[in-house]
């Protein structure tokens, strides 16, 4: 039989990436009123962001396949829809989405400077984000508003949206918006890179491409962004051509750069979300009591869909001839106990009494 | 730069004072600095003084890796299960529940597993992990098999463990009585009774050794 060349799960994957990216062209097409307001010198950008489009699509679609991570987004979808937790559960999605996502209360309890370090880069690239690829795409452009010169409308998918003078507040909180954003990342990058040139734990397991690559194309972006706002305000445009080159290569080397390395956390990371309502889930079901002790320590839900998991992976801890079936059903501390009294009584058995 | 490849991790929970110096020196190593990845247990704290100390076994096949939905846990090429990654641990403490040796441990304000990393921060420089270096009855040791079988003449080293129908392999060494025929320590052996003598059960050998499901040996990046 011919070898297949494509496993299920590639097929799946790679279906999925084609899909995303079909839509994140014809959404290019549609807001950018059929190209016409799209700006083509920003053609690179476009392409970049559509094969990260792709990368991305296919590797979070690759690991949504694998047995664990399947079973919890299935579960975690299933618990946050359930129709008598619905409300409960939008109230403290909101709630969380502000705690874990926008504050990043978790990554503070790890490190101060590790929690410094993640809300500048954090909050600088979404502000980047939420200029540079609507503006990439032509979802959003500015004309003169009426006879003048000195007031601009914003157009939203080709829509008009809110005017406002160049001079004004909003003018200058708008336009110098990637200034402000690289303010925010150029620290942030120099907060972690001292953690990674200073701490130990981080010193023994980094590598470049999963750990610094990321750090130093956010820095090259960052700086060679300011280096073009330096160039046309103070420099009269001088060597702006090379810089707005510089600049495209490191922005594009970042977007093809996000499916591979560190930066695809950001795709992940909203599991985080969907783990919280599993486990609220599990504390108001039922129980799992351990088998030896008989205390709580889990939930149900959660020891069975565990077992399933570890099925699915290859693994038989199953017990065929005891009082249990499964040694998922003993906690974690009778585990540690049994392991113990196992060897204790190897010794108690030997001739020999002293080890 | 790897873990010496003739160097072991070497417990023997039966030599256990209950000093809990290796606790107090888990909490200074720098890959999970502050906190302590060691379990220290009683046996049954009403009846008797005996404790054990327990640390991460390093499987070859790392149970707790591979039902991270995150796949946030990572084995080294020397071997070694690290700690969870942290851009990717979601907390949702599937390691702690499916590690067959009770090992990992959860900070939910963190929303972060950590676990026993051999001190990697050490050990992958040549050096021992700090509970290894204070441990006055070398409950726990760390070296190569010819200093251990110097020490320990009336003991040996095995790393095979069965789990119901799991076999699980592992880096860290078990001492048992040199004597005793076992090739493997299986843990259902002692669980529910504890005075039950232990079976010596060493079918692997023989005609039924496709009894337990043995795993492949990953290696992981």
């Amino acid at each position: 039989m011919k070898p297949r060349a494509l496993s299920h799960e590639t097929l799946i994957a790679a279906l999925s990436g084609i899909a995303a990216t079909l839509l994140v062209g014809i959404a290019i097409l549609i807001g950018s009123r059929r190209l016409s307001h799209f700006d083509a010198a920003l053609v690179g950008y476009t392409f970049a962001t559509l094969f990260a489009t792709f990368g991305i699509a296919y590797r979070f679609v690759m690991w949504l396949q694998r047995p664990p991570t399947a079973m919890y987004w299935k579960r975690g979808w299933q618990v946050f829809l359930r129709p008598q937790s619905l409300g409960r559960n939008f109230v403290l999605w909101v709630r969380r989405m502000v705690s874990v996502f926008f504050a990043n209360s978790f990554i503070w309890r790890r490190g101060w400077i590790r929690g410094a370090a993640h809300w500048l880069i954090m909050w600088g690239c979404i502000l980047a984000s939420a200029i540079t690829f609507p503006l990439v795409f032509g979802w959003i452009h500015f004309e003169f508003d009426g006879d003048g010169f000195d007031r601009y409308r914003a157009f939203f998918f080709g829509f008009p949206t809110v005017a406002f003078g160049i001079e004004s507040l909003l003018g200058f909180l708008i336009f110098p918006g990637l200034v402000w954003a690289s303010f925010l990342v150029i620290p942030g990058v120099m907060l972690a890179m001292r953690r990674r040139m200073r701490s130990r734990d981080t010193l023994v397991l980094q590598s470049f491409g999963e750990d610094f690559l990321p750090l130093l194309l956010l820095f090259a972006v960052s700086v060679t962004g300011l280096m073009l706002v330096v160039s046309y305000e103070w420099m009269r445009g001088y060597a702006y051509e090379f810089l707005a080159i510089t600049h495209a290569v490191t922005v594009i080397f970042t977007l093809l750069w996000l499916p591979f390395g560190k930066l695809f956390h950001i795709f992940q990371r909203p599991a985080q979300l969907g783990v919280l309502f599993y486990k609220d889930a599990g504390a108001r079901g039922e129980q799992a009591l351990c088998a030896r002790c008989q205390t709580p320590y889990a939930s149900r839900m959660h020891i069975e869909d565990l077992i399933e998991v570890e099925r699915q992976l290859g693994y038989r801890y199953d017990v065929p001839h005891g009082p249990t079936d499964h040694y998922q059903r003993i906690c974690p501390r009778c585990r540690r106990l049994s392991l113990a009294l196992a060897q204790d009584h190897l010794w108690r058995a030997s001739p020999t009494t002293e080890p | 730069m790897p873990v010496p490849a003739d160097h072991f991790f070497f417990i023997d929970p039966h030599r256990c004072i209950g000093c809990e110096a290796c606790v107090q020196a888990c909490t200074e190593c720098d890959t999970h600095k502050g906190h302590s990845m060691i379990h220290l247990e009683y046996v049954d704290r009403h009846e008797s003084p005996q404790t054990f100390p327990v640390v991460c076994m390093h499987c070859d096949s790392p149970t707790c890796a591979e039902v991270c939905p995150a796949d946030a846990i990572k084995r080294t090429d020397d071997g070694v299960v690290q700690s969870a990654r942290k851009p990717r641990c979601i907390a949702c403490n599937n390691c702690v529940l499916a590690c067959p040796f009770g090992v990992p441990k959860m900070h939910t304000g963190m929303e972060l597993m950590m676990k026993c990393d051999m001190c990697y921060d050490r050990s992958s420089e040549g050096k021992r992990p700090m509970c290894a270096t204070v441990c006055p009855s070398q409950a726990l040791f760390y070296g190569t098999r010819e200093q251990i079988e110097q020490l320990r003449p009336r003991s040996r080293p095995i790393n095979e463990f069965h789990f119901g129908q799991q076999t699980i392999h592992t880096k860290v060494r078990m001492m048992v009585p040199r004597e005793s025929a076992v090739t493997h320590l299986d843990v259902m052996d002692s669980m529910f009774d504890a005075d039950a003598p232990p079976e010596i059960d060493n079918t692997d050998d023989l005609m039924l050794a496709g009894a337990t499901f043995k795993l492949p040996v990953v290696s992981q990046r």
